[in-house]
């Protein structure tokens, strides 16, 4: 009789983790920013069809890297609690928070208990009365949340972009500088050298404080082209 | 319903279907409408009265009256039976109010579900045929003497221009020339937007011929009210257009509604309807 060979659980959780961070940095970036009006969403997209950015609610949006099929397959998911939640209690009682945990469940059980573990990293992003009350969470494939301020950057070039924003965001930006700093930046460490990314290349959504009910919008090309000057 | 699960439940992940009622009778069958136990004999709830609406090529108009019966009691009178479905319709309702109001926060819901899912708005005849198939689904109920009837209008933006349909107690579902009533206030509504209607109406002009046809209404169905100057509780006004849903607050309904009532003071039967030779004209 033949013994299987031991695989420690550190190496298991370890070789686990690696798969997933190689998929998702294969992956173009996303950044998530909040500016003085709501949060503003920027990711190198060139599909018009295929969507990083999504609606859950009136006042919570959903960006994702990685994987399509995993992220899309969790968006689903979340959009479905939330009308749920909406239908039977009232639409107030629907929050980012809640959503978050949900995520962060299911990512976590996912990735301890079989054997692939999904090649995403999410923002769930809700947008306050006042810019106090705005909250981003960023999630990882392994379940872990992290309570984020002011912005968040996901996929590939993640960590180049998080340090940049760090020196260069600042509380109160416009929507204009908030968007041209995220292009910016996505074009400088998209990879392949400095780019300058165009509005066909990109995907855009907000969420506005201000306007009533369903906050989220997306920004369409034209609108984009005339913002970024 | 629970909301135990601390991860999304299998149901959650399924395979996607985009309508939020079919996922509704997987996850949480208990918070449908129409999977309630029937009563043994029928109730008597409060029922909601007159709706009518008008289409032309600016969209459409919905105006319903402010009152709930019970028998022979005004169970409510300033309840809301005409709302936004989305952003390019209206919905109505007649019939018993609970489970009326019931089935349009459903449709709501419906409809902004598959517009998140999809990343695009139904077309309106989708709208039309998702409302006939929710409806179905309250047959039982409607059998014991629960039974509610909508109308849906909505600007069509593939057509370009407002269209209206209605609907009868088993999913039937209708589409509807100009105008459309429903109610116990129906049949004097529609007689009065009959002489009233203009296929070439603007907006303003329909909105007008809507409050007319409730006022008549009012006039001769017990279980329809009129405007209540006294309260300020005055029809609600939807519109429907190219550019999107917009419900009249009270004050614009009321600039509306005073000049009305005030030529109701001298003409009670409201205006006349042109003939074309020998008539009166108005």
């Amino acid at each position: 009789m033949s013994m299987p060979f031991y695989v420690s659980p550190e190496q298991i959780i370890k070789d686990k983790a690696d798969y997933a961070r190689k998929g998702i940095a294969r992956g173009r970036s996303v950044i998530v920013e909040e500016y003085d009006q709501g949060i503003v969403f920027v990711a190198e997209n060139p599909s018009r069809a295929l969507h990083k950015i999504s609606e859950i609610y009136d006042r919570i949006a959903f960006a994702a890297v990685g994987k399509y099929n995993e992220f899309e397959n969790l968006r689903v998911a979340g959009v479905r609690l939330a009308d749920m939640r909406g239908y039977s209690y009232d639409r107030r009682d629907v929050s980012g928070r809640s959503l978050a945990n949900a995520y962060a469940q299911t990512l976590g059980t996912i990735f301890t208990e079989t054997p692939k573990p999904y090649e995403v990293e999410i923002v769930v992003a809700e947008v306050g009365q006042t810019s106090e009350d705005d909250q981003l969470y960023r999630l990882t494939f392994d379940g872990s949340v992290a309570d984020e301020h002011g912005y968040v950057a996901m996929g590939g070039s993640a960590e180049a972009i998080t340090l940049a924003l760090s020196t260069e965001w600042r509380e109160g930006m416009t929507l204009v500088e908030a968007l041209r700093l995220a292009v910016d930046l996505l074009g400088k460490h998209g990879g392949e050298g400095e780019r300058q990314l165009g509005p066909g290349e990109l995907e855009v959504a907000l969420l506005e404080r201000s306007r009533p009910r369903r906050t989220f919008s997306r920004i369409s090309r034209a609108r984009l082209a005339e913002l970024l000057g | 319903m629970s909301f135990e699960h601390r991860a999304l439940q299998v149901a959650f992940t399924a395979p996607r279907s985009s309508s939020f009622a079919e996922f509704l009778a997987t996850a949480a069958p208990a918070a449908l409408p129409s999977t309630r136990m029937n009563p043994d004999q029928a109730l008597q709830a409060p029922h909601g009265t007159t709706i009518v609406a008008l289409r032309g090529d600016f969209g459409a108009v919905m105006a319903g009256d402010r009152r709930a019966t019970m028998g022979n009691v005004i169970a409510q009178r300033d309840i809301e039976k005409v709302f936004a479905a989305d952003d390019h319709s209206l919905i109505g309702i007649a019939g018993t109010a609970g489970i009326a109001v019931e089935l349009v926060r459903l449709f709501q819901v419906e409809l902004e579900h598959y517009e998140k899912i999809e990343g695009v708005s139904l077309s309106l005849d989708g709208k039309a045929n998702r409302l006939a198939s929710l409806l179905r689904g309250n047959l039982g109920l409607a059998m014991q003497g629960l039974s509610v009837v909508p109308l849906f209008a909505g600007y069509d933006v593939d057509r370009q221009r407002g269209r209206i349909f209605s609907y009868d107690v088993t999913g039937g579902r209708y589409e509807e020339h100009d105008f459309y009533a429903v109610g116990s206030g129906s049949f004097f509504a529609r007689g009065s937007l009959k002489k009233l209607y203009r296929p070439d109406a603007d907006a303003d002009h329909a909105i007008d011929t809507a409050l007319e046809a409730l006022y008549d209404a009012a006039d001769d169905d017990s279980a329809t009210a009129g405007p209540d100057m006294a309260r300020r509780i005055f029809p609600i006004v939807g519109i429907a257009t190219g550019e999107g849903v917009r419900m009249l607050d009270t004050d614009e309904v009321e600039a509306r509604v005073a000049p009305l009532v005030a030529r109701r003071m001298t003409r009670p039967n409201g205006p006349y309807a042109g003939m074309p030779e020998g008539g009166s004209g108005s």
